[in-house]
């Protein structure tokens, strides 16, 4: 089949269903990332109504700024590289063996992703600070960086790369062995190739998430290693340089591009479809096999849980010395002393209020971007691809500032709640598209063919083979738009309203109080936050099962 | 099953849209308040707004103090508030320079002692809280060493690798103490601030990025290794407050500080200025004012409002705390910070 016949190509929608696709997420993405994010650039980058480049001549000669740019391509690639490669096993694990306590542990990899960085920073300074419990004092260390950037994005690869991995037939790799290959012979030119796309998708995102990190680098770096994300945010609101700060904006979407690009030339020339089997997992079974699959799951019960532990204890042991539920009681207790805190109640609402609504945003715009990408022609694809991922490296200040500047056409939404979920959705889209396309894409046309001769009309087909196909990767996309919301993305850089206080706020206004109690009581809300994503987690990873096997 | 999910989903969505949309329109009178994450009142001081006005307060609340200023700058032409209040001596020349605010000489202005006024009543001054070097009692003891009394003795050996600061670039508090020691040793003196932070960076002087880090990881009342922190005048009672305490556990030095005042102004452009003189007028008022201390955990400026039994008996005020003109501060914000930065990466 051609798919470049013609501009928008063939799909099993025909051309209006296409166009449809396409049409519905572009628009949404224009008006809510590109109209805002050219909108504050442009007005960053003009003086008295006429362009001025000076600035731009002036970051690329300023030294710091310059090393600034390096160190976080620099970090960016290293925690990528070291993120999918720790990662790997555990995916591998859980692709292909049953073990007690898999669903729970499945659901529990997402918990980190949720944490707000103050907090995560707090428990890696116990571990490795300056009174740290290994005794070496790591921070402003690129090691202790990187270490946080493989906590927070260890899920992503586990649950990008294992959805995929899944539904690869292990008997290929049987067949490969049989026919006499060593088991490491066998996936490195069997399931390797395979898994290529995914590896290169989910490697995407953790570039990015790394790549623009703000509250890792400014807690755990120094003052000499700052992201650009960071630089953004100090131009912006300590100086009101939006000049500095729409330049670096745009260096920073100029970087992301080129890394994207790459990354999607180089899933397409890696994309293969395969016969999808309904992944017969099994235990492990030879001496072997159980020695890896348990070193995988305990590598990765050590790098998530430990600092989760330390907030775990921590949040049991009583401001006073000794353990109890003292910290947990004062979550109750210190709001009706004073107005500083919220309700934790309250929070704990409003935070699912939001994060439903951002899981419903990005599942729509997203599913229908990921149709659209894998159904349009190779050259609108590859555009539309690049155009999706943007919102996710570019800073929460530029999109939080440019919904200021923008917004207020054609009714004025600048104000408006409705713009949490959205931001939250513009970050868990590229998400929902990086795991779904790949297993969309890998839909044979045979499939659909012999559901339209008998009878399928194209939505029908979609309906019954292509969503079947995804449900799973489906699945993990909405646990990520979940996981995002319920975690602090760009908190404090867009207008709210303190009578609609979320988890984060309410952890981030007794955090910034004196006081053993307060933060106490912080780092006992961090742990239901825990255990809210966990649960919900587990409840996603059920419904999903369900519906799996009801389709 | 699936269908019934995704017909749910999407009905919730539905259903929260035109929530909102029907939300923000209210017939009523309204105005609305921009303010800083860290505004807080007593819900019933704020229902005795509308009570007594009619009027219907919306606050919005917009990231910290300079980030707010700076969404208000960008927003002027089309505000999205009517009254900003947060605005500290830090920032308040941005806000005047870019013409953000109108007029009002609020009603309890003779109130507040005339240092405190604004020219020509463009900002209404509300609150102020001093940024003061706190220490922990019990670690000093233990050490068998007196706290310092001045600023000049941070330098000295006695007190090496005992103090975290913010990172003034990144910290309100951080840029407030750089600010004070600047006004104590200012540019062009024999020995100047520049000089002094040359001298305490060799004696281990640590930089946190902002304050919650400095005082909930590093400092040694929270179990970190410093027992001097750049906090608030206020941390001592707050600490009392919150922990169920008898005495306080730290104490600030009397000498150092720097006093933030937050003013409230009225926007350019407010669709409603009687209503934005209203709310002014509320927030310097006794009862707001005696409302703020427990809440935001500083002082009235009303010289009428009454202190809490907490604030009277465990915070000091300092002896004569740096208050620096607005427009020398914004004329060499940047160039201090970078200066400060370019000292502190050597």
């Amino acid at each position: 089949m051609d798919r470049d016949s013609s501009l928008l190509g063939t799909s099993p929608l025909g051309k209006a269903g296409l166009a449809t696709i396409i049409a519905i997420p572009s628009a949404f993405l224009l008006y809510f990332f590109a109209y805002p994010v050219a909108s504050i650039t442009i007005r960053g980058l003009t003086t008295d109504g006429s362009f001025s480049f000076a600035v731009i001549g002036h970051v690329l000669t300023d030294g710091p700024l310059l090393s600034v740019a390096r160190f976080t391509v620099v970090q960016a690639l290293i925690s990528t590289v070291v993120t999918v490669v720790v990662a790997f096993p555990a995916a591998w694990a859980f692709a292909r063996f049953d073990f007690p306590g898999k669903r729970a542990l499945r659901a529990a990899t997402l918990v980190p992703f949720v944490l707000p960085t103050l907090v995560v920073g707090s428990a890696f300074l116990t571990i490795a600070g300056p009174n740290g419990a290994i005794g070496v004092d790591l921070t402003g260390t690129l090691f202790l960086i990187v270490v946080a950037h493989s906590f927070y994005n260890y899920a992503i690869v586990v649950r990008g790369v294992g959805a995929y991995w899944e539904r690869i037939d292990p008997h290929i790799e049987d067949a490969a062995r049989t026919l006499g290959a060593s088991a490491f012979t066998a996936f490195r030119t069997v399931t390797l190739p395979l898994l290529r796309p995914v590896i290169a998708s989910t490697s995407a995102l953790v570039f990015l998430f790394s790549f623009t990190s703000f509250g890792v680098v400014l807690l755990l770096g120094s003052l000499k290693q700052t992201t650009i994300e960071v630089e953004i945010w100090r131009q912006t609101t300590a100086f009101l340089r939006l000049d500095i700060a729409s330049t670096l904006a745009v260096l920073q979407l100029i970087g992301v591009g080129i890394i994207l690009a790459g990354y999607g030339w180089f899933q397409r020339t890696t994309a293969v479809q395969f016969e999808h089997a309904t992944a017969p997992t099994r235990r492990p079974r030879k001496g072997r096999e159980r020695i890896a699959v348990t070193a995988a799951l305990t590598s990765m019960i050590v790098i998530l849980g430990t600092p989760l532990l330390v907030l775990v204890i921590r949040s049991f042991t009583n401001p006073a010395g000794g353990l109890g539920i003292a910290n947990y009681q004062n979550l109750v207790r210190l709001p009706e002393i004073t107005a500083a805190f919220v309700d934790p109640i309250d929070a704990i609402k409003n935070s699912f209020i939001v994060a439903f609504m951002t899981l419903a945003i990005a599942l729509v715009i997203g599913g229908l971007a990921a149709a659209a990408l894998t159904y349009a022609s190779r050259r609108v694809a590859r555009g539309f691809d690049l155009f999706v991922m943007l919102p996710l490296g570019t800073s929460a200040v530029t999109i939080g500032f440019g919904f200021l500047v923008a917004l207020s056409w054609p009714v004025d939404l600048r104000t408006s709640l409705l713009l949490i979920p959205i931001a939250h959705a513009l970050v868990a889209i590229p998400f929902v598209v990086r795991t779904t396309t790949p297993a969309l894409g890998s839909v044979r046309h045979n499939l659909r063919e012999a559901a339209a001769v008998l009878g399928a009309s194209p939505w029908r087909t979609w309906w019954t083979i292509d969503l079947k196909i995804v449900t799973p990767a489906v699945v993990v996309a909405a646990a990520f738009a979940f996981a995002i919301s319920m975690g602090e993305f760009g908190a404090t850089s867009f207008i709210t309203r303190p009578s609609f206080p979320t988890i984060p706020i309410a952890i981030f206004k007794l955090l910034g109080k004196p006081g053993a109690a307060p933060f106490g009581a912080a780092i006992a809300l961090s742990v239901i936050l825990m255990g809210i994503t966990g649960i919900s987690m587990f409840v996603i990873d059920a419904i999903g099962t369900r519906a799996s096997n009801e389709l | 099953m699936k269908l019934t999910v995704i017909r749910s989903l999407l009905v919730a969505t539905a259903l929260a849209l035109v929530a909102t949309a029907c939300s923000s329109t209210s017939q009523d009178r309204e105005v609305v308040l921009l303010t800083h994450d860290s505004f807080a009142l007593s819900q019933e001081r704020l229902d005795l707004f509308t009570q007594e006005t009619g009027i219907t307060l919306t606050i919005q609340t917009a990231g910290d103090a300079g980030t707010m200023v700076n969404q208000a700058i960008l927003t002027k032409d089309n505000p999205i508030a009517d009254v900003m209040y947060g605005i500290d001596n830090t920032f308040l020349s941005r806000a005047l320079d870019n013409d953000l605010f109108v007029p009002y000489r609020a009603a309890d202005i003779d109130s507040v002692n005339e240092v405190l006024h604004v020219t020509d009543d463009l900002a209404t001054p509300i609150d102020f809280g001093d940024v003061c070097i706190n220490y922990d009692i019990t670690a000093f003891e233990d050490l068998g060493v007196e706290p310092p009394s001045k600023l000049r003795q941070l330098i000295d050996p006695t007190y090496r690798d005992m103090l975290v600061v913010e990172d003034p670039a990144t910290s309100s508090p951080g840029l407030a103490f750089l600010l004070a020691t600047i006004a104590a040793l200012p540019d062009g003196s024999s020995y100047d601030w520049k000089a002094f932070w040359t001298d305490l960076f060799a004696n281990g002087v640590a930089v946190a990025p902002d304050w919650t880090d400095a005082y909930t990881s590093r400092f040694s009342l929270s179990g970190g290794d410093r027992p001097l922190v750049v906090s608030y005048a206020s941390s001592p009672a707050a600490e009392v407050l919150f922990g169920e305490l008898d005495t306080a556990p730290s104490a600030s030095l009397t000498q150092g500080c720097y006093r933030q005042i937050e003013y409230a102004g009225i926007l350019q452009g407010t669709h409603d200025e009687a209503a934005a003189r209203e709310l002014i007028d509320f927030l310097l008022e006794r009862r707001t004012q005696e409302d703020i201390p427990l809440n935001m955990f500083v002082f009235p400026v009303n010289s009428t409002a009454v202190l809490p039994d907490v604030f009277t008996e465990f915070t000091m005020l300092p002896d004569s705390p740096a208050i620096m003109d607005p427009q020398t501060i914004d004329a060499n914000r940047e160039r201090w910070i970078q200066e400060w930065t370019a000292i502190a990466r050597s």
